[in-house]
């Protein structure tokens, strides 16, 4: 990075071009970083403070034997490193749903749902070609599971097109409805009679293969050629400068003769494909069949990886891998130490609330020309409350 | 009679509509309590809303206070169970215990509300971004605690018990019903028509109401005559939250007697739309609310009690999961359908600035 840099500033001297670099990556990175050391420390003080009030002995060793033991369960040997490679795909993916739509002003809170329909359209798709070729069988569920996806992402981007229904209550409310799609649809048609409890077929020749380690599935390759797609589409499309520009300013965009409602509803089903593939690489890769609930927490921590990445495709693919293996890890932890699980999700919010609060951040830590906006959210509170309009 | 409803049932189609209709009427007195209890948390979650959004701050973190402050009162309970006991009480089953736990619970969404009107006011972050920050912080923070709880076996504290209103009441023909449903309630809920007359009358015919309705539609012109923006602001959205609070409170000390993870289920952005669909007033908020509560209702009865004859063959073939989405669903039509042409306050979401200031 720092190298490309300085190549292309031909005028100035090396020292000087390298420490402009340096400046530069440094104003992007610290924010986040700076965050994300801030929540461990705070994720230390809910550990020991929630260990105490439990009634157990005061004990400060323990978050250094929890974060050892979280280091180790995500990077601590091959298989380890794999599997949070394998924990990050879906949220390189669902990351790059929710922070596709930041790019266009709209708040995706529905990957959660877009994700588990993606799965259901892959698991459905793919118990019918399990005896299919494994090519045509592979290609027929990662297309059901993208379409399903995108159907669920359309639905809310169609209905602030027409109606201005804000995206932020429609989408939850179709995570709801998605939950009810799956358990109907798992329990009802999709279910084998081998098993008392509702589950479905296993897929069969639709399975990604393995291509590393215990459970490296091919689905990594999907979720970086869908980065490469996204920062195609953004950087190097009229369609992207179109959705850009929409999300930057609807009523502008509007006088220049481009069709905000249009690329809502389209970024939108866009979005929800995205996801719906996160769905798709879950259940081909690794759970290779549904039951009720599927549970995941891949539409929550998407959110997250979108925010702390500002919306860059290549940074998402950074935060995907950061709390990626902080899930792979956290079983470890859990094992070791009795910490929950869920203490990867206290530590993921508490990153956020320091990305929001970023102004205050840099004032107590005197932090000059150090970026802190979130990127691509500006107009997401304005077209609730009727400041600007899609229509 | 009977023979004219039995021909008016078997027309094609009409008849059909008339048969919902005959199982509406049959039905909705005597699942009356259940719809107010349904659109308690709802409509508290909604007057939570009206009161930020009316003084220009959007609250999408509500979810978040509810879940929180369901956890803080169950825990709090559990906590003081043994210490304060549960001597029996005058009214309701409000033991000291319960009492405390209900203000921690209330105390608890005042905090997160605090937190949230700081960030959106004097932070001036994006404000949509803090709510689902806040969202998320509460349900991370909840679940943590509570698996970590749930090993040691908590006991319940119990819950807040319904009053019986006397039956001559209820069995008072064609109006009994309604006295059910406004008297067979606990606490909460009965308070909740209550707090919605109080609400309306102030936000309308009060000076705070009318300040806020000004901070709300135009800060800079509250500003100039004198009005303190920030302060009406602050003061409406950490009063919202404690409502909101209540709202989560009423889940697992009223509907319940524990916590359960994700125990709010949406109930507090279907306040929001509530709140769209209510025109940003209390009054028009607790109908959307018990608009909500109704479909619920009447879904959950239509798959516990189906009515009898071709509607009941019908809706029998129809999966069991399709009735426990109805009150998304009607949330989504519902709301497609009004927004557009409600108004939102002109200063909705919109961070106050003074001139020179940075």
């Amino acid at each position: 990075m720092t190298g490309k840099a300085s190549v292309q500033n031909g005028a100035s001297s090396p020292a000087s071009r390298l420490s402009a670099a340096a400046r530069r990556a440094w104003a992007i990175v610290a924010m986040p970083l700076i965050s994300i050391l801030l929540a461990l420390v705070a994720g230390a003080f809910v550990m020991i403070v929630s260990l105490m009030l439990n009634g157990q002995p005061l004990d400060v060793g323990l978050v250094v034997r929890a974060y050892g033991a979280l280091l180790e369960g995500s990077f601590g040997s091959t298989d380890a490193a794999v599997d949070s490679v394998v924990q990050s795909t879906p949220l390189i993916l669902g990351g790059l749903a929710v922070g596709l739509a930041f790019k266009a002003g709209l708040f995706n809170i529905g990957a959660q749902g877009q994700f588990l329909l993606g799965a259901l359209g892959a698991v459905a798709v793919g118990v019918a070609l399990k005896g299919s070729p494994v090519p045509l069988a592979i290609a027929g569920a990662l297309a059901a599971g993208s379409l399903a996806g995108a159907l669920w992402g359309f639905i809310p981007g169609a209905l602030k097109a027409l109606s201005g229904a804000h995206e932020v209550v429609t989408t939850i409310m179709l995570n709801y409805i998605a939950l009810g799609v799956v358990a109907w649809a798992v329990s009802g048609p999709l279910d084998t009679p081998v098993s008392l409890e509702p589950l479905t077929d296993d897929v069969g020749n639709a399975a990604l293969p393995i291509l590393i380690g215990r459970n490296g599935h091919a689905g990594i390759i999907v979720a970086f050629l869908a980065v490469a797609a996204v920062w195609w589409l953004l950087e190097r499309t009229t369609i992207g400068f179109e959705i850009k520009t929409v999300g930057a300013n609807p009523d502008a965009a509007r006088y220049a003769g481009m069709h905000p409602r249009r690329m809502v509803a389209l970024t939108m089903a866009l979005a929800g494909a995205l996801a719906g593939l996160a769905g798709t690489v879950v259940l081909l890769g690794v759970t290779r069949n549904m039951g009720v609930p599927y549970a995941t927490t891949v539409g929550f921590d998407s959110i997250a990886v979108a925010l702390l990445a500002r919306s860059n495709p290549v940074g998402i693919v950074f935060s995907a891998l950061l709390f990626g293996a902080m899930r792979a890890g956290a079983p470890l932890m859990s094992l070791r130490t009795n910490v929950p699980d869920q203490l990867i999700d206290v530590i993921q919010a508490t990153i956020l609330l320091f990305l929001v609060a970023n102004v205050v951040i840099r004032r107590v830590l005197r932090l000059r020309g150090v970026e802190g906006s979130l990127g691509g959210t500006a107009t997401i509170t304005k077209s609730y409350g009727g400041e600007v309009t899609v229509r | 009679m009977d023979t004219l409803i039995t021909t008016l049932y078997s027309i094609p189609v009409v008849g059909l509509v008339l048969q919902f209709v005959g199982y509406l009427i049959e039905v909705i007195p005597t699942i009356s309590p259940f719809i107010l209890q349904a659109a308690t948390p709802i409509a508290l979650a909604a007057l939570c809303a009206v009161l930020c959004e009316r003084s220009g701050v959007v609250n999408i973190g509500i979810e978040g206070i509810m879940i929180s402050a369901a956890f803080v009162g169950w825990y709090a309970g559990v906590l003081a169970g043994p210490i304060l006991g549960s001597s029996p009480s005058i009214a309701f089953g409000i033991t000291p215990t319960l009492a405390f736990a209900l203000l921690a619970a209330i105390l608890a969404g005042v905090l997160i509300s605090a937190l949230h009107a700081w960030l959106s006011i004097s932070v001036r972050a994006d404000q949509i971004i803090s709510g689902t920050i806040i969202n998320i912080a509460a349900f991370g923070l909840t679940g943590y605690l509570n698996s970590l709880i749930s090993r040691t076996s908590p006991v319940s504290p119990g819950s807040l018990s319904r009053f019986r209103p006397p039956d001559e009441l209820v069995d008072i023909p064609v109006v009994g019903w309604i006295f059910n449903m406004l008297l067979n309630q606990g606490p909460i809920a009965m308070s909740l028509i209550f707090i919605v007359i109080v609400l309306q009358v102030l936000l309308f015919r009060s000076r705070w109401g009318l300040r806020t309705r000004a901070v709300g539609e135009h800060p800079k012109a509250a500003d100039t005559v004198g009005i303190d923006v920030f302060r009406i602001r602050y003061l409406n959205v950490i009063v919202a939250g404690g409502l909101a609070a209540l709202g989560g409170a009423y889940l697992s000390m009223e509907g319940t007697s524990s916590f359960q993870e994700g125990m709010t289920t949406g109930r507090g952005f279907i306040g929001l739309a509530a709140m769209i669909i209510g025109r940003w007033s209390p009054l028009g908020a607790f109908g959307a609310a018990l608009l909500f509560a109704s479909t619920t209702a009447v879904g959950q009865s239509m798959k516990i009690a189906p009515p009898e004859g071709d509607l009941g063959i019908m809706l029998d073939a129809i999966p069991g999961q399709f009735f426990d989405a109805i009150p998304y669903v009607v949330t989504i039509i519902v709301l497609a359908g009004v927004v557009g042409r409600t108004v939102p306050p002109a200063a909705d979401g919109l961070p106050y600035q003074r001139e020179g200031a940075t």
